[in-house]
């Protein structure tokens, strides 16, 4: 008894000190942040004192925060572009993967396995392959410098169809037959029965699918072109080359740049850990 | 019978119906594009002379890029890149996972602090770095200086540097992804194996590499193969950080392609670039996909 109590301690002890391990290791991952954080509060002369100032001495936060948002520069535009981009792109990706989702796993028709392999089948062909054909796509159909190209392009996911599909194929087909032969179509099992019952997979989707739409930095790179259509993430970079020698306020830039996915990620925080653990990959 | 053939007609219907959003933009945004792409690869066509200007050349682009030190540099950065992000981070990330997952309090804490850099935006994060990173005043200089060390390194501005500061910023901001998915795959690891070992006398070393390992190698097998493929694929951060230079130190496969499309609008040449990619990332996972069998252990 009295030896197990005494293994039990040791035991606690290891614990502590592993987790005073950890927490450094993770600590120094999560400086970067904080010296973002805190540089966007200073004054600009105060960025780069050594010793870092973890807390700032004198604080310079309102004026800073102030000064990117005011609209002398096109911040608030590109804020607004990216989150006008995200939020249509998810939907759009969620419903059109929801949809073809259940055709792969609820509805029997010709082709359907042949067409699912061809899909399949794409998923290990790097975007840079088809990078250039879809600038040639996107200049053709006149989506080239358009949000709405963007958007387009981004409705469509092999990833987020497998995932979906993969979900819809647990759910018995026997609640799907039973309301057939209650006279009900695909359209109303499909909005009343299955979507109800996916709704984990797909709030899982949307939550993936926007941080990766929040951070996309390739598309907007190659599909836009004029200035006021640009996202946050193609912004900061014109933010870093044209105002780079004020750090404090490219680091304002970052701090709005990444709160938008903090928000999404505490709340949804089980959903993508999940979704990342079933085996989620970008695309 | 009647019946039977018009309940068909309408599961094809409604089937290709659902189907059909889905269907167009596969096939503009991924069926096409492929094929075109492949067609590409075998001509010589630069976007700014018009279609008139397409030219059937064969495999001379493969060629071309072979002989051009750009792309013989991108590749090898881009080996080298993929080889160290991913033995690195796959290592690390284990020990973590393990760590994190049986031995710590606030096991739920700790993993948010780790997963924080995956999910902030790569340009944000890299443009952090290179201010982090700055020659003269940045942080991590002054406090290496304030130690002492004498010639310190410029960084993303040196040669010899460039690349192993990527490599290192890359691990750090993909570390949590692999450790969340580290994590799920070791609480399926039966624990009667590890009380087994104690019973054996195993210590916790011969506990990590006896039965953790072994029993995680599926998911290390799934997190090797996707660190392989994404990061022969890393555009973002070396766009925003480098952009290739100094020189030709931190220019990988995805730039180069980018800078044939984009800034020469040699379209073929691009394409031939890509489909060089392709290839060898389609290599690179055959062989892990065959060599598994040696050192993956399914149940």
């Amino acid at each position: 008894m009295i030896k197990k109590t005494g293994t039990m301690s040791k035991q606690n002890i290891l614990k502590i000190l592993a987790t005073i391990g950890l927490s450094l290791i993770a600590l120094t991952m999560t400086l970067p942040f904080l010296w973002m954080l805190s540089a966007s509060f200073k004054f600009e002369v105060d960025v780069f004192k050594f010793p870092v100032e973890w807390i700032p001495r004198k604080w310079n936060a309102i004026s800073n925060y102030a000064e990117v948002w005011s609209g002398r520069y096109s911040f608030p535009l590109f804020y607004f572009n990216s989150i006008k981009v995200t939020v249509l792109t998810t939907i759009a990706q969620v419903t059109v993967s929801a949809m073809g989702a259940y055709a792969f796993s609820k509805i029997r028709f010709k082709f359907r396995d042949a067409l699912f392999l061809i899909y399949l089948s794409m998923m290990m062909i790097p975007d840079q392959v088809t990078i250039v054909p879809k600038f040639m796509v996107f200049r053709w159909l006149k989506l080239f410098d358009t949000h709405l190209g963007l958007i387009l392009l981004g409705s469509f996911s092999i990833y987020g169809m497998f995932l979906l599909k993969q979900y819809m194929m647990t759910i018995p087909d026997s609640l799907s037959e039973s309301a057939r032969i209650d006279g009900a179509g695909h359209a109303r099992i499909f909005l009343k029965i299955m979507l109800p019952m996916t709704k984990p997979a797909l709030v899982t989707l949307m939550m993936l699918k926007f941080v990766w739409t929040w951070n996309d930095f390739q598309n907007p790179l190659v599909f836009l072109q004029s200035e006021k259509l640009y996202t946050i993430q193609l912004g900061m970079t014109k933010f870093m080359t044209e105002y780079n020698s004020f750090y404090s306020l490219i680091m304002v830039a970052a701090v709005c740049s990444i709160i938008p996915l903090l928000i999404v990620f505490l709340i949804g925080q089980r959903y993508i850990l999940e979704g990342m653990a079933m085996g989620a990959v970008k695309g | 019978m009647k019946v039977i053939r018009k309940q068909a007609l309408i599961e094809n219907v409604s089937g290709y119906l659902f189907l059909l959003p889905s269907f167009l933009g596969f096939a503009i945004f991924f069926l096409f594009p492929v094929l075109f792409s492949l067609f590409l690869s075998l001509s010589k066509w630069n976007l700014s002379a018009g279609f008139s200007d397409l030219k059937f050349v064969g495999i001379k682009n493969f060629k071309t890029i072979l002989s051009d030190v750009w792309f013989t540099d991108s590749m090898k950065n881009s080996l080298i890149f993929t080889a160290a992000t991913v033995i690195v981070g796959v290592s690390i990330s284990l020990v973590l996972a393990v760590i994190l997952n049986r031995m710590v309090f606030f096991k739920n804490t700790l993993r948010v602090m780790f997963f924080l850099p995956y999910i902030s935006s790569a340009v944000a994060v890299a443009i952090v770095w290179s201010i982090i990173l700055q020659p003269t005043y940045g942080p991590v200089n002054q406090f290496l200086r304030s130690l002492g060390i004498q010639n310190l390194p410029n960084w993303l501005a040196d040669v010899h540097w460039a690349l192993p500061a990527l490599i290192a910023m890359y691990i750090w901001q993909n570390l949590g992804y692999n450790i969340v998915v580290f994590m799920a795959g070791l609480t399926a690891i039966n624990s009667d194996l590890y009380e087994a070992a104690v019973i054996d006398g195993a210590g916790a070393l011969a506990k990590f590499f006896k039965i953790t390992v072994p029993m995680v190698s599926p998911t290390t097998f799934f997190l090797v193969i996707m660190g392989i493929i994404n990061s022969f694929k890393v555009f973002d951060q070396v766009q925003v950080l480098t952009q290739g230079g100094p020189g030709t130190s931190t220019t990988v496969l995805a730039l180069y392609i980018y800078r044939e499309a984009f800034q020469f609008y040699d379209m073929g040449l691009a394409s031939s670039a890509a489909w060089a990619m392709f290839v060898i990332i389609f290599i690179v996972t055959i062989i892990q996909w065959i060599g598994q069998k040696r050192w993956v252990t399914y149940d």
